[in-house]
């Protein structure tokens, strides 16, 4: 019989597995470099245990290295891994004794390159916003009631049945162009930015809402680049970008004139409520005839009290009351004439008696004469007036006398008395 | 008086609303007051059109023919 010597009796140290294991964890947890470590990696057998613990692998082209990531870590992820999609992980590798493998207790898990991917976004950004891309005083106001609205999105899918939806439950039968674009993948930075040049170049709508449902930040990449953010900015007319779900905020949010949340929401924001719209009509109606009918109705109210004053009410009068005053001063007239009458008659009379008593002839019927120098018969008043031989004349009370003069004789002074 | 059609549908509210206010404070005379109602009608109609003018249905941009864009009615079927 072959003796066999045990390892014990070679000398040799045996491991028992355990043992062996606790020591292969505690020489791969003592290395610095497979701590807190950073492992990029396709994701494979992705698993999401009931208790919330993620189990996959990551791999590349030759090798695949097993992961856990446990239910409070896994809680802090902002997307939804999944198989085939190239990750980031941080985490350290330690070892499952019961199974005896290795693995990566994972911290961490990003989708690969967006790092990369968010520090070119935040440049992007920055540049966009010293360019003024996202200056608040360039936001134009949307139209109250736009005629058309565009949807720049996916022709498939639930957000422009959406927007169809919310739309024509405030207006029914709203003008809408859909104006198909695919929302991810390479070609959609392009297409999304031409669709915008399109609708502007013809004159399409008069508001643009350019929509995407939600997604990871590969899916809503087109709205992170420069070309759509520059074609939104471009835009003539006003845009609304429904971009994701309300935490995500874009580029294109951003440069876009009004933010919506959601599709939804951007259809409620861009859509006039056509029955509130009709009632505001319908007051504005109302209080213009209202109006109108007020002022008819003062001036009318003038007008009635104008009429009823006593000069356009009863016009005659003013005839009557001149006719009397005429009249009365008719009577005046008459009076005043026949007062004049009589004291014009009493002093033609008055005068008449003394013209009488002036007559020089009843002055002749008393034996007086009137001796007039000829031949130019002026009546001689004093002796002085003739000499001899002068004709003279005397005038009786009855015929006259014709005689010359034979001598004339001044009286004394007292004679002439 | 400006000719209507370009104007949109809050700028045409915009001047109702003065005309009516202007008509509701009773200073104008008959004659301005009856060239404001007329103007008022005028842009409630403006409003109104407008408002129709928003209705139509709900299409789809499509590529026609020499490159010029066209449209035709979109059902919401996918595709």
């Amino acid at each position: 019989m072959t003796w066999t010597p045990t390892c014990e009796e070679l000398g040799r140290k045996v491991w028992r597995v355990s043992e062996i294991t606790r020591h292969i964890k505690h020489a791969l947890e003592s290395q610095p470099a497979l701590q807190d470590t950073w492992v990029r990696g396709e994701l494979a057998n992705f698993k999401r245990h009931s208790r919330g613990h993620l189990y996959f692998s990551l791999r590349d082209q030759e090798s695949r290295l097993a992961c856990v990531m446990f239910s409070s870590r896994a809680a802090g992820l902002s997307f939804a891994p999944a198989n085939g999609m190239s990750v980031l992980c941080r985490g350290s590798v330690g070892v499952f004794e019961r199974d005896g493998i290795y693995q990566l207790y994972v911290e961490e898990m990003h989708p690969d390159g967006v790092g990369a991917l968010w520090q070119a976004l935040e440049e992007l950004r920055r540049r966009l916003e010293r360019e003024g891309l996202f200056a608040v005083d360039r936001k134009r106001p949307l139209p109250v009631v736009p005629t058309r609205v565009a949807v720049i999105t996916s022709p498939t899918g639930a957000v422009i049945r959406d927007i169809v939806r919310v739309a024509h439950r405030r207006f029914p039968r709203f003008n809408l162009l859909l104006v198909p674009v695919q929302v991810q993948g390479v070609e959609a930075p392009g297409e999304i930015a031409a669709a915008l040049d399109l609708v502007n170049r013809y004159r399409l709508a008069q508001v643009i809402i350019v929509a995407r449902g939600g997604g990871s930040m590969e899916e809503l990449w087109a709205f992170n680049t420069e070309e759509v953010a520059r074609a939104i900015y471009r835009s003539a007319i006003p845009v609304v970008s429904a971009v994701g779900h309300e935490s995500d905020v874009t580029i294109a949010d951003l440069v876009a004139d009004v933010r919506a949340a959601t599709p939804s929401h951007a259809a409620e924001i861009v859509v006039p409520d056509r029955a509130r719209w009709e009632e505001v009509l319908a007051s504005w109606r109302s209080r213009l005839h209202t109006a109108l009918a007020g002022k008819l109705s003062r001036l009318r109210q003038r007008v009635e009290e104008l009429a009823a004053r006593p000069v356009l009410a009863r016009p005659a009068d003013m005839v009557w009351q001149r006719r009397q005053a005429l009249d009365l001063l008719g009577e005046r007239l008459e009076r005043a004439l026949a007062s004049r009458l009589v004291t014009c008659r009493l002093k033609v009379e008055a005068c008449a008696g003394r013209l009488k008593a002036l007559d020089p002839r009843a002055v002749l019927g008393r034996g007086y004469a009137i001796c007039y120098r000829l031949p130019e018969r002026r009546v001689v008043t004093g002796v002085d007036q003739v000499a001899v031989p002068d004709d003279v004349l005397v005038r009786l009370r009855d015929g006259e006398i014709n005689c010359r003069v034979w001598a004339t004789r001044e009286f004394a002074r007292e004679d002439e008395r | 008086m400006r000719e209507s059609p370009e104007l949109s549908f809050e700028e045409a509210l915009a001047q109702l609303e003065r005309i009516v206010r202007t008509l509701e404070q009773g200073n104008t005379g008959l004659e301005e007051s009856l060239r404001l109602f007329e103007e008022g009608t005028r842009l409630l109609a403006v409003c109104q059109r407008r408002l129709d003018e928003a209705e139509g249905r709900v299409a789809k941009l499509i590529r026609g023919e020499n490159g010029e864009p066209a449209e035709e009615p979109w059902t919401g079927e996918p595709g």
